[in-house]
This record gives structure tokens, C-alpha cells and sequence, in this order.
């Protein structure tokens, strides 16, 4: 069974790679490359699997999944800079595809040793665009 | 696996009618879809791709180019437009319901897809809040 856990974050970043003229990086992002940045609402799903325990009827105590997304994602990243203020993206470019790793590698330890299983994470940049990764290469 | 999805809008009106059939015979099987002068609806294609992160640009796919791929094959040619009247593929006895319309899209979608874009995971259309319809596992 799955079940799945919604958290929001607003955040300012730039997609552009260090080096290239705002002409190259434009040419590969578009307007993410926009060089004073800009902001979107994200809204992260995390998809969680596994079985309810038959006494409490629950695959996971949800406060606790809770208390996970907003150690991990909402604090380090709501109303702040991804490029400046998460360490992570200083090098690495703030695309979703990259929040979406990067939230995955945070969140997949609190899942090793637990009653559910990390299955996916659904990160939606705007209404328009979602990413969705789980975990494996290909 | 990573993928990305992004989502399209279009406006664009159809009626289900079988000219064939009797008026009353197209309003048993097609309900007031068949209503003589059309209707429209405000659809919206998203086109799911998969495949590797490309390590320096941390993007799935070209998505400026996947845009005006999508753009220039479904998006424009269908955009405020009649798909009895306006869209080649329903000149016939092909009728456009959505169905036959993410069909058709696939078809066109495939028929233009470059070789080097990661693979076209899924197409899903949504006619309205409630209806909505995919072809997956491609």
C-alpha cells in the first residue's frame, strides 16, 4: 500500500552553470537561467510503501513523516536562496531534477530501518512541471 | 529513474458524432457530445519523458526543446481550434473523442521524437476535472 505526504516550500534559485555566458546558460534553462534568480512555491510528495500494522491500522505514524520533511526540507529550504543558502547547490545546479535527488538522498535514511519503504519523491516546480525519482539509475 | 513532466494547455471544441448513424442513434451512444453544433473544452496533454541525469546541466531532457517540439506538433495546431474541422487525422470516420485525440497525439508525438530525447514515458490528457486519460509504459 502507499500512502503519501505533501510538504510545500518557497524558495528563490538560479539555473545557469558556473563559467557559461548568460547566452550558453540561457540557451540550455531558458528563463530558470534568469541571472538575479527567481522563486517558485514547490510542492514535494513523498511517497512512502508498505503494510498497516494490524493493531494500529497504520503503515506509518504520519506525525513522524511530518517531523522528517520539515527537519530535512521545510527548514533548510523555505524562503531561502537554493544556490546561496543550501550548501548543496553551490556547485550543483537547482534544477528539480537535481532538488529532487538531492531530497531523496536526505529522506532515504530515515526509511532504511523503518516500517515503510521509501518509494518516491514527486517534486512540482510550478503547475505546469513535476519531476519524480525513486532512487534507482535507469 | 528520474523523469519529468510537463503539462500543456490547449482550448479546443469537438463534437462525437457518427455520420452514419441516426441523430437519435449518435445521441444514445454519444450523450450531449453529440449536440449538433460541438463544444469545447480547456484540455491540457502532459508528456512524461524518463531517463539519466545529465551530470552538468542537471536536466533530464532539453526542455526548451522538448517545449517547442510539443509546441509546433500539438499545441499550435490545435490550440482554439476545431479538431473535427481543423485536425487532419479526424477528416474521416475517426472521431475525436479524447481517446482517439491522446492517440493521435502519441502518433504525432512519436513521428517527430529526435533520437537523442530520452524516452517518452507516458502521455496523459485531461478533458476536464473529471476525465482524464494516458497511455503509459511506452
Amino acid at each position: 500500500m502507499l500512502i503519501t505526504r505533501r510538504a510545500e516550500f518557497s524558495a528563490s534559485h538560479i539555473c545557469a552553470i558556473p563559467g557559461l555566458s548568460p547566452e550558453e546558460n540561457y540557451a540550455i534553462y531558458g528563463d530558470e537561467s534568469s541571472p538575479n534568480g527567481h522563486g517558485h512555491n514547490y510542492v514535494l510528495e513523498v511517497v512512502l510503501e508498505g503494510t498497516p500494522d494490524p493493531k494500529t491500522g497504520m503503515i506509518i505514524d504520519l506525525k513522524d513523516v511530518k517531523e522528517i520533511l520539515e527537519k530535512e526540507v521545510v527548514q533548510p529550504f523555505d524562503h531561502r536562496h537554493l544556490n546561496h543558502e543550501v550548501s548543496a547547490f553551490k556547485e550543483t545546479v537547482p534544477t528539480p531534477e537535481n532538488i529532487a535527488i538531492y531530497i531523496w538522498n536526505r529522506l532515504v535514511p530515515y526509511f532504511e530501518n523503518s516500517q515503510a519503504r521509501l518509494a518516491l519523491v514527486r517534486l512540482r516546480e510550478t503547475d505546469d512541471l513535476y519531476v519524480e525519482y525513486d532512487g534507482s539509475v535507469t | 529513474m528520474i523523469s519529468i513532466t510537463r503539462r500543456y494547455p490547449f482550448s479546443a471544441s469537438h463534437r462525437l458524432h457518427i455520420p452514419a448513424l441516426s441523430e437519435e442513434q449518435n445521441m444514445e451512444l454519444f450523450g450531449k457530445c453529440a449536440n449538433p453544433y460541438g463544444h469545447g473544452h480547456n484540455f491540457a496533454v502532459e508528456v512524461t519523458v524518463r531517463g539519466e541525469l545529465n551530470p552538468r546541466t542537471g536536466r533530464v531532457i532539453d526542455l526548451t526543446a522538448m517545449d517547442h517540439l510539443v509546441d509546433a506538433s500539438l499545441i499550435q495546431p490545435m490550440n482554439r481550434r476545431d479538431l473535427n474541422r481543423d485536425i487532419p487525422e479526424f477528416s474521416g470516420e475517426l472521431v475525436p473523442t479524447t481517446e482517439n485525440l491522446i492517440s493521435v497525439m502519441l502518433a504525432r508525438l512519436q513521428s517527430v521524437w529526435p533520437e537523442n530525447f530520452p524516452q517518452l514515458q507516458r502521455v496523459r490528457i485531461y478533458e476536464t476535472r473529471k476525465n482524464t486519460f494516458e497511455i503509459s509504459n511506452l
